[in-house]
């Protein structure tokens, strides 16, 4: 299946592109750059494969949560190309998509994400890889303080830039049992377009039509005290 | 040359296409107003969410509306600046994306010079030169503009844009947001002598604005007034004459001044505010004795709307516009901009 993934929620600006046969990958890692590098380097992708965007399956974005401009910069350049090239655009949780890269580099089969949202908030996942090594939500992705965090029993991996920036959230995540949350290696990593393929190929294979429009950012924070401007 | 027009970059999310030939073939707005009442002015991150909701329907709106199928569009004009950034990266983000996949060019828009040009949407059209005056709830600008990028700024604010102060004042009376058209609506009720504002900066030269001195001379009258709603719709009068009557002195001279360089008097008003019934009487007295011509653009297109920005696209567009950049500027100058390389029929 051809797809190409756009993945900016984070300080990363990231593009996969799978032809079918292989992913291709650009990553940078340039805060307050992705409106300037992403298209480029998705025109770089489809080049380098001899590609063109008609010739995909679907297109395949990371809807957040994450970085409220830099989710919109993705849902919005991939709607674009979606209804452009009339294909199916696939959202992913770009928290999935970081726990799919843990999962991906050390095979992993449980992963807990914790992403720093400011405002002494993370956002908060917990992952379970199944038999085809794909992620899927163990308990429903939130924004929350660290101490309010919840994980299921069992022994999980740590991903994100959130467990640096709350060093709180270990001790809440562990409740005592040292060993029950380790730390993987390279932290803290940011989403990758890569990691956002593998979920989507398995829901495209569920079938569905996703229209570019059903595609929306996610933010989970929905309720903060909006300022008005000026 | 068809152009998709798109514009995000306040509280207004508008699409739609311009056709050199044939014109305005369609367009939709969704207005954000209702969305932001509650807070009593614009949230830019409501805003931006809003954006990326509806402008993809929106443009399958107007695809359908003006029977264009993609190959039909020949390029794409998004509004770049000046904004607010977070919401007009959403229609850069579309824009630029959707010109890839169909391989056309695309050209970022500056808000104003789609203003200065939404004239050009009627028929007929004002010739060039003109003096332009725009005057919203985020601008108030006089220019004079003799050709397509050719402005040369007269007057601006210093503080407050009038509509702006419209909507200020009328929190101070306690009308709800957006209170410019209320007020305009209080006024009508109230007497035309009983209090008098300044008219800021017309006791000396030049075209400059100021608003945010007349808001505080409301505000000292209201503290010292018994609240009854005679006395309010008598306040909102005087106010409304105030501004109206600074906007009419500053465009009468510009006028005199157009006419003495030797060009055409004639002057187009747009913006939300030119929809205001006090200050359309007023102009058209002071045009009247001047032999000006005066132009408005119809009110839908007024104030923000996707059809002044396909417009200004199609007359600046080019094959040489490929950037793929997803781009946004806060604030970016009328003054900056140049005519095109090439005019367009």
């Amino acid at each position: 299946m051809k797809l190409l993934g756009i993945e900016t929620a984070s300080d990363a600006c990231s593009v996969a592109l799978d032809t079918g046969t292989e992913v291709l990958e650009r990553h940078h890692e340039q805060p307050r750059m992705h409106g300037r590098l992403l298209l480029d380097m998705a025109v770089e992708l489809l080049a380098e494969a001899e590609l063109s965007l008609a010739g995909l399956d679907a297109l395949v974005v990371g809807r957040g949560p994450g970085s409220f401009t830099g989710v919109r910069i993705a849902v919005g350049a991939a709607q674009g190309l979606a209804f452009g090239a009339n294909l199916p655009l696939v959202p992913v949780s770009s928290l999935a998509a970081l726990a799919q890269g843990v999962v991906r580099r050390d095979g992993s089969a449980g992963v807990v994400t914790a992403v720093d949202a400011r405002m002494d908030e993370v956002y908060w996942g917990v992952w379970q890889a199944d038999a085809h090594g794909v992620v899927a939500e163990v308990v429903p992705e939130r924004v929350c303080s660290p101490a309010d965090i919840d994980l299921p029993a069992g022994h999980w991996r740590a991903s994100g830039s959130g467990w640096q920036a709350y060093p709180e959230i270990l001790e809440a995540a562990v409740r005592g049992q040292p060993g029950r949350v380790s730390e993987a290696p390279g932290q803290p990593q940011l989403a990758r377009a890569l990691d956002l393929l593998p979920m989507a190929r398995q829901m495209l294979a569920g079938g569905g039509e996703f229209a570019p429009e059903q595609a929306v950012p996610v933010y989970l924070r929905d309720s903060v005290a909006w300022q008005k401007n000026g | 040359m068809r152009v998709l027009g798109i514009e995000t970059s306040c509280d207004e999310t508008g699409v739609a296409v311009y056709d050199s030939d044939r014109g305005l073939l369609a367009h939709a707005l969704y207005s954000q107003v209702a969305t932001h009442a509650v807070f009593g002015g614009v949230v830019p991150e409501l805003a931006s969410r809003d954006h990326v909701r509806k402008l993809l329907p929106l443009i399958r709106e107007v695809m359908t509306a003006s029977g264009s199928a993609p190959g039909d569009i020949d390029g794409i004009a998004c509004t770049e600046g000046p904004g607010l950034v977070g919401a007009l990266l959403v229609g850069t983000a579309v824009a630029r994306s959707l010109a890839m996949a169909w391989d056309v060019p695309a050209l970022g828009v500056h808000h104003m010079e789609g203003h200065l040009l939404a004239p050009m949407l009627e028929h007929p059209a004002p010739e060039f030169p003109f003096v332009a005056l725009l005057v919203s709830g985020g601008h108030t600008l006089l220019v004079d503009v003799q050709g397509v990028g050719r402005y040369r700024i007269l007057g601006e604010t210093l503080d407050d844009a009038a509509g702006e102060a419209f909507d200020k004042t009328a929190k101070l009376l306690g009308l709800p947001y957006p209170g410019g058209p209320e007020l305009a609506r209080l006024a009508e009720s109230g007497q035309p002598d009983r209090f008098r504002f300044p008219r800021p900066m017309t006791d000396r030269p030049g075209l400059d604005f100021s608003f945010s001195g007349l808001k505080t001379a409301v505000l000292t009258r209201v503290r010292e007034l018994p609240d009854d709603p005679q006395t309010r719709a008598d306040i909102a009068r005087a106010f409304e004459e105030a501004v109206v009557d600074t906007l009419v002195i500053k465009c009468r001279r510009a006028l005199e001044a157009a006419a003495m360089a030797g060009d055409p008097p004639r002057l187009v008003v747009a913006g939300g505010v030119g929809a205001n019934r006090r200050l359309r009487e007023r102009m058209a007295e002071m045009a009247a004795t001047l032999d000006a011509e005066l132009w408005y653009p119809r009110p839908e297109f007024c104030t923000d709307n996707g059809a002044m920005i396909a417009c200004a696209g199609s007359v600046r567009l080019t094959d040489a516009d490929k950037s793929h950049a997803i781009t946004a500027r806060a604030r970016w100058s009328l003054s900056e901009l140049k005519p095109p390389a090439l005019i367009r029929g």
